[in-house]
């Protein structure tokens, strides 16, 4: 059996460990480029958003390259990503691939559920090796995500941002290829002392929270390097979803860590009292906790056509006036529109900018 | 007499400013950029000279537009910013009082909301160019009229004829449609500027607060028609700038000036003899260093190498010293 996966961000990086550690053999699908993209619209109805377009892209490149399991994750509620594992699977068998999918849902009742789908999955292992595959892989996202708050913090504010990106990026690679604990916690400590010795400048950033669809907050590629160009332009970018949150909310039923997504809902709830589907919900919420915490700014996105952010983005509205925190929407598309992205990422940032100004003046 | 510079270019027009001390207008020039933004910075740079009749001494340059970075590549600016904030100070500079900026180019529309001269809200057309400048040029040279004659055409009619404006394609099939039916031409036209205010007010002023004093700028301005549209739709007068369609230039010449006033130091520009007298030359290629497999342009000056741009890691951008721009 040779698997397979879909990327997100840097899930591919915890995914790859676990699937090693269940003894299978691992064919990860390319990096995404504009290929990728290309045959996903190719292949995808016109009207789906762009999380289905890519990881269809993902789907083809790595079956083309010999995988022939799939491993996708299913979904429920109103959000269409729920069912496009089965679309997936429908227009791949229409195009002539052969191949299994197994689609991971999330466990009703008890977690050992989960553990049951894991040892299915991987050759003669037992259900404590199954459990022992996801302890790893979290420990390793765990790292991932630690580095990438640090880099979160260190780069709008280093002096020299490419090499901050260059040390992250590097570590990011050594830490996807090793499969010894010791050495993982080795290499994020490192990097974590190289981005401290980085010369920052003494001025606060700006602030701005993240919010909105899972797979465009994650996907570099899917929402232009958003993170990236925002500490480019020195603003210091929150992100309201990490992958382990998910994972932790939908996957393994709130098991490992504290969920803060109740907290959520209830910052939520003067505003928006329904699941709305996708991420909708967390979306309105973590904006009125950006406000609280008073950060400069509310960025949120979605792939178009995404219904769940359309409904939040109507909300957000009222979000924006009552709790005074400017907020503004981008959505993301097969067009290459990376100029215009730029353009409205100036403005904002430029106008947050003079606004704290004139505050500041004020007083 | 020393001035300030201030260029836009954008997507269908390009235009120079000359400012002075006193931020007055000494000078502007609106040219069509036809595709070839690298002649138009020329073209506009030398018509200033010829106009001028003198030699400039430019105390800083500002540049604003989607030809931004190429400006600041070819002139050598100070400041480079984005239309919003450039658009916003230039608005609050002739009028203090401004609460709401319509503006409507070539390619996009905006809509800025002011509170105390800071920009608080904003929003841009997002996938449709519907209403916007190439929209009414496409549609008046369909119609075999100058898009000069647009405007005073429209305000000829008496009864406007409800036209589809949610899509440029629908709205275009809808006129056709009537004009088959036989409505006269100045009725489809000033309904076609209802609908393009419909649109604009449902796409782009989606859920902002519209409030007056409102002033209505860049080239679509020029269109009588839509002004009227407006006002009609609005139930509130619109303020047309006299300098309406260079408006970006004259902002982004403001800040030139504020930049170079708050850090007391020279201009960035290159001179008379960098910008007209030499070859500069874009070219592009796919990087091949990562998947990712950007396509990264490069530009040059006879065989000088001034910039490359387009790679998403900066590897080539970097490569030549870094500018922050913001």
């Amino acid at each position: 059996m040779k698997i397979t996966y879909p990327h997100m961000g840097n899930a591919c990086i915890a995914i790859e460990a676990m699937l090693q550690k269940l003894k299978l053999e691992v064919i990860p699908p390319p990096p995404i480029s504009k290929k990728t993209l290309e045959i996903g619209v190719k292949h995808c109805p016109e009207f789906a958003c762009m999380p289905l377009k890519i990881t269809m892209g993902n789907f083809i490149e790595a079956l083309d390259r010999g995988a022939d399991t799939i491993l996708m994750a299913g979904g429920w509620g109103p959000c269409r990503f729920g069912y496009y594992a089965q679309v997936e699977r429908d227009i791949l068998s229409d195009l002539g691939y052969s191949f299994e999918m197994v689609i991971l849902e999330a466990p009703d009742s008890r977690v050992s559920e989960l553990f049951r789908q894991l040892q299915a999955l991987g050759q003669n292992v037992s259900i404590w090796e199954a459990f022992k595959a996801l302890k790893f892989a979290w420990h390793k996202l765990q790292v991932v995500e630690e580095l990438e708050k640090k880099i979160s913090y260190v780069h709008p504010r280093a002096l020299d941002k490419r090499k901050a990106e260059n040390i992250y990026d590097q570590a990011l690679r050594e830490i996807k290829e090793t499969q010894d604990k010791e050495e993982i916690d080795q290499l994020g400590i490192s990097c974590l002392a190289s981005l401290d010795q980085l010369a920052l400048r003494a001025e606060e950033p700006l602030r701005i929270g993240l919010v909105g669809e899972i797979y465009t907050v994650l996907e570099p590629m899917a929402n232009f390097r958003i993170i990236c160009c925002l500490g480019r332009l020195s603003v210091e970018v929150d992100n309201s979803i990490y992958i382990s949150d998910w994972l932790n909310d939908h996957l393994l039923g709130g098991l490992v860590k504290k969920s803060h997504r109740r907290e959520l809902v209830k910052c939520a709830g003067p505003y928006l009292n329904y699941f709305v589907g996708g991420h909708g919900l967390e979306t309105v919420g973590s904006t009125v906790s950006y406000a609280h915490q008073n950060y400069d700014g509310v960025i949120q996105l979605g792939p178009l056509t995404c219904m769940p952010e359309i409904v939040a983005q109507s909300v957000l509205k009222r979000v924006s006036s009552e709790e005074g925190i400017p907020c503004m929407t981008l959505y993301f598309d097969e067009h290459a529109g990376a100029a215009g992205i730029q353009t409205r990422l100036e403005a904002f940032t430029d106008m947050l900018r003079r606004k704290k100004l004139a505050k500041a003046a004020m007083y | 007499m020393s001035y300030y510079l201030g260029v836009d270019i954008g997507s269908v027009s390009s235009n120079f400013v000359l400012i002075d001390e006193k931020q007055q207008v000494q000078e502007k020039l609106y040219l069509r950029t036809e595709g070839n933004p690298v002649r138009a910075i020329k073209q506009g740079y030398k018509e200033l000279l010829e106009k001028r009749q003198e030699e400039l001494d430019i105390k800083g340059i500002g540049t604003t537009g989607s030809g931004r970075h190429l400006a600041d590549i070819i002139l050598g600016a100070d400041v480079v910013k984005n239309e919003i904030t450039a658009h916003a100070v230039a608005a609050s500079w002739f009028y203090p009082e401004v609460r709401t900026i319509i503006e409507i180019g070539g390619q996009d529309s905006k809509i800025i909301i002011l509170q105390d001269a800071v920009v608080s809200d904003f929003a841009m057309n997002t996938v449709c160019a519907a209403g916007t400048g190439s929209f009414l040029d496409q549609q008046a040279s369909r119609l075999n009229m100058s898009i000069y004659d647009f405007g005073p055409t429209a305000l000829k009619s008496k009864q406007a004829v409800r036209i589809a404006g949610r899509c440029g394609v629908f709205a275009e099939s809808d006129m056709i449609h009537k004009q088959q039916m036989g409505y006269p031409l100045e009725d489809i036209l000033m309904g076609l500027c209802e609908a393009l205010v419909r649109n604009y007010l449902n796409n782009v002023g989606k859920g902002k607060k519209i409030e007056a004093p409102i002033i209505f700028q860049g080239g679509v301005a020029a269109n009588a028609g839509l002004k009227i549209a407006f006002e009609k739709i609005l139930q509130t007068p619109i303020m047309i700038p006299p300098y309406y369609d260079v408006m970006g230039a004259i902002g982004v010449a403001i800040l030139a000036r504020e930049y170079i006033e708050e850090h007391r130091c020279n201009t960035a520009f290159k001179g008379d003899s960098f910008i007209i007298e030499g070859q500069f030359n874009s070219s592009s290629f796919e990087c091949k260093g990562c998947p990712n497999l950007c396509e990264v342009v490069c530009i040059k000056r006879e065989q000088e190498i001034l910039a490359y741009w387009g790679d998403r890691c900066q590897k080539w951008e970097s490569s030549l010293g870094h500018k922050e721009v913001g």
